[in-house]
């Protein structure tokens, strides 16, 4: 055993090459452990695109569906509600009436209807306050002048658009989820293989 | 770099990391002249932490209420699972493949030898504990072979002779057998019940005993210091500053020689993985493709390779004397594992290496392993068969009379019967 | 119970019918799982002979689509007759109990029967009827004799030629070695990624070994 006349830069050297390689090693066998959490082909299954047909929806009429564990409203607005979204838009009522924030819709549904239809209306039927549902508020209410959804939870407040009031505890509007039509009287939420336009 | 250091210091202060690096890695002096053989400690313990580690993922994915099918859910739907399944599957096989040759390794240089009688004893457990494991973790996946082999293992706990007991007729201790494994079973039949039992007792009891046997395991060895390939006490040869003269510290030296062995292990262990990972039938049984199944047993029924050697003695067991051959195949079995525990004070060769005892040490270890081995492959294979005129079971009982005679008669008796050659002060080259 | 136990403990014999193993029927089956356009027609022939009866019940439609490079609406059109997903399982709609009176046993799942009884297994039994006017059906098999299920592929080996039917069946031993285990490719072609790797860890690996180890020689 003797130390004498060791090369130091070199044992430097292969101990940080061999660190190096060692490290990409480790990344690579984190990979499959990593991957291993992200939903399984049973969940993307179970979590696939569901259709709905709105062929019978009325106006004024709203469905429930679910679509990887939220409900999903698709409501057929009148024109009555139309206009009432038109006006409040100008009053100054709304956090963000131009949809400004693109997190919460697709850009085909940063319109002023937040849709892809002027009519019909899809959303993600949980608050974004704390994720309660709200209720949906067809007639005009002293709160809500033109209609629209009520969350029981916190009291916030959101116009046939799923557009957030002013002054209640829910920051951003609701989301409109991706979504397109198969044909005029299916639509597929979870899906953008169908028309978006 | 200072604040490294300061860190470093502050926590040595409260815990000490610095001093226990020392005394384990940077100023534990091993022989410098380690051979091949040396690397299976290492080995065991990287598997162990590859067991361990994809374990605890498989239980993320496993479902013991719907075995099967979430096996092939882990296998098919998870992301990877398929390679979590398989590194979990032979890391099994390798586990107990490098265990074997460490023990080997103790059996060839006496390893075991005062004064390290505990840490033989410590590993008999872990080998112990590593049986019961992998045998509860191989019922898990409940295929056909799952079941089956339970059935057979389980009750074997009838065969215990509770006769021998006073006031305990032969009746009452068949009654005793059957309610032993019912409750075991947990039911009446192989169930549900058995499989959820299994996996608590799998995936948290077995591995918490291992892991602390383990560090029981390293520490009696850092205590009393590693054997060598020349059975010489490193530590009567001290320097002026008491560090022994063929010691080298453990790291850096071992520990870039290690990592040098364990990259080649892995190669040999990603071959098996990526290409052939169900071993030939041998790691993953083909049985096992097919859920667990009362009402039809697979045509062979054999245990996994690593439980071959006593399966075969357990098999080849057909005498009868105060007890049936099936109590005493139980008996024979569970003998040649309890012997295991107390080969140091059965060994009373004056000599601790293989390279300085006789022939007679040499050729009768020589023919231990290749009877440990044939009785390894006897215990897979179906018994209705021949090699060189003798039927397998004749080739299982000679297999199981040397085992013992090995442990019984050579190990303490042998180096009557021989010359040693003179054992050296110093260890010789050769690393 | 202690009556099973010595009957399982004492030399195990072969208990069972058929099984893989030593019967001289059992002959080599050609198996390339890169044979993409054939495991494709083994889809199709076992989707339209075989999934009447049995399941594929670990398999995904979807999976199946993507691994074997069929777009995914031909396989909703075309083989999918019993779900509305494509990521569902390829389960037929066949009632468990119905068939086991009707054949004595209900038919097994196939998703694993290649690992379960080898390819060369799989491909010899599907090659192997012959008529035999004892049997209920009308057929026998020299592979697994008295088998239960009736030679659902007789009209296809009397109308392919010899050569045709072989490949055919050929085709559902492809498909059916690809169900048993999907990963199989995806697991060769990384295992070399690994292996090279390896290797090149190896190289400093050794290297810083052997110049610390000058210290001790």
């Amino acid at each position: 055993m003797s130390k004498d006349g060791v090369n130091t830069s070199r044992r430097t050297f292969l101990i940080g090459l061999t660190s190096a390689v060692g490290a990409v090693g480790a990344v690579g066998v984190a990979v499959p452990f990593v991957k291993s959490w992200l939903p399984s082909a049973r969940a993307e299954n179970a979590g696939a695109p569901v259709q709905i047909d709105i062929s019978k929806l009325e106006e004024g009429q709203r469905v429930v569906r679910e679509w990887r564990g939220q409900p999903v409203w698709v409501v057929r607005r009148s024109k009555d509600m139309l206009e009432g979204l038109d006006k409040l838009a100008t009053e100054e009522v709304l956090s963000d009436p131009e949809s400004s924030n693109t997190n919460q819709q697709p850009d085909y549904a940063q319109n002023p209807y937040r849709s892809i239809k002027p009519e019909v209306l899809v959303l993600i039927g949980t608050c974004t306050h704390l994720g309660c549902s709200p209720t949906y508020t067809p007639q005009p209410t002293v709160q809500l002048e033109f209609g629209g959804f009520f969350c029981p939870c916190h009291g916030s407040m959101f116009d046939f658009a799923g557009r957030v009031y002013r002054s209640v505890p829910a920051p951003t509007n609701l989301v409109v989820p991706p979504h397109s039509y198969l044909s005029d009287a299916v639509i597929i939420i979870g899906s953008e293989e169908g028309e978006t336009a | 770099m200072g604040m490294i250091k300061g860190t470093v210091d502050w926590v040595d202060a409260r815990l000490p990391v610095v001093n226990a690096f020392k005394k384990h890695m940077s100023e534990y002096y091993a022989p410098k002249n380690f051979n091949f053989w040396y690397y299976f400690g290492v080995l065991s313990l990287v598997v162990l932490v590859n067991q361990l580690l994809t374990g605890i993922w498989l239980t993320m994915f496993y479902s013991p209420s719907d075995a099967f099918a979430s096996v092939e859910y882990i296998m098919r739907d998870v992301q990877f699972g398929w390679l979590i399944r398989y590194m979990h599957a032979v890391g099994a096989s390798a586990f107990f493949a490098v265990v074997y040759l460490h023990m080997f390794r103790g059996l060839l240089y006496g390893s075991y030898k005062p004064p390290r009688e505990l840490v033989w004893i410590f590993g008999m457990m872990i080998y112990l504990a590593l049986m019961a494991e992998g045998f509860l973790g191989y019922v898990l996946p409940w295929g056909n072979m799952s079941y089956w082999g339970a059935q057979v293992i389980i009750s074997l706990a009838e065969a215990i002779p509770f006769q021998v007991l006073p006031f305990v007729d032969g009746a009452d201790a068949a009654a005793m057998g059957e309610a032993l494994t019912t409750w075991v079973r947990g039911d009446y039949l192989l169930s549900e019940a058995t499989v959820n039992k299994f996996f608590a007792l799998h995936v948290v009891a077995i591995p918490l005993v291992l892991v602390a046997l383990v560090v029981l395991h390293i520490l009696a060895l850092h205590e009393v210091g590693s054997n060598n390939p020349d059975g010489v006490e490193i530590k009567k040869n001290k320097d002026e500053n008491g560090i022994p003269k063929d010691g080298i510290p453990f790291h850096p030296y071992y520990t870039v020689k290690d990592l040098v062995g364990v990259v080649v292990f892995l190669m040999v262990f990603a071959v098996v993985i990526f290409f052939f990972p169900d071993g030939g039938g041998y790691f993953i049984e083909r049985p096992n493709f097919q859920p667990a199944n009362p009402l039809a047993t697979p045509d062979h029924i054999a245990p996994v390779w690593y439980y071959g050697p006593y399966y075969a003695m357990l098999r080849a067991t057909t005498f009868s004397f105060l007890f049936d051959a099936k109590t005493w195949g139980m008996i024979i079995m569970g003998g040649a594992i309890a012997i295991l525990f107390v080969v140091p004070w059965l060994d009373r060769h004056p000599v601790k290496s293989i390279r300085y005892k006789g022939m007679v040490s040499k050729v009768s270890l020589m023919l231990f392993a290749v009877f440990f081995l044939a009785l390894g492959f006897l215990g897979t294979q179906p018994a209705n068969n021949s090699f060189l005129g003798l039927g397998f079971t004749t080739w299982a009982q000679i297999g199981s009379f040397y085992y013992f005679i090995y442990f019984l008669v050579i190990l303490p008796f042998g180096h009557r019967f021989e010359k040693s050659k003179p054992v050296p002060d110093r260890v010789t080259g050769g690393h | 119970m202690k009556k099973l136990v010595v009957l399982l403990l004492s030399c195990l014999p072969v208990l069972a019918f058929a099984a893989g193993g030593h019967n001289e029927h059992v002959v080599h089956a050609p198996i390339n799982l890169q044979d993409k356009v054939s495991k494709q027609r083994g889809a199709q022939l076992f989707v339209n002979y075989c999934m009447g009866c049995h399941s594929l019940e670990y398999q995904r439609y979807g999976r199946m689509a993507d691994d074997l490079g069929i777009p995914r609406e031909l396989v909703m059109e075309h083989m999918n007759f019993t779900s509305e997903q494509i990521g569902d399982q390829m389960i037929n709609a066949m009632p468990k109990d119905e068939a086991s009176t009707w054949f004595g046993a209900a038919p097994p799942d196939l998703t694993m029967v290649s690992r379960l009884r080898t390819p060369d297994w799989l491909y010899s039994y599907l090659i192997s009827f012959y008529p035999d006017d004892s049997r209920p059906y009308g057929y026998n098999n020299h592979v697994f004799p008295s088998v239960g299920m009736p030679h659902v592929m007789a009209d296809l080996q009397d109308e392919l030629s010899e050569e045709d039917f072989k490949q055919a069946m050929l085709d559902i031993t492809h498909f059916l070695t690809y169900t048993a285990e999907p990963m199989q490719l995806e697991r060769e072609r990384l295992g070399v990624y690994v292996l090279a790797f390896l290797f090149i860890l190896l190289i400093p690996a050794y290297l810083l070994k052997k110049e610390y180890w000058k210290d001790v020689e």
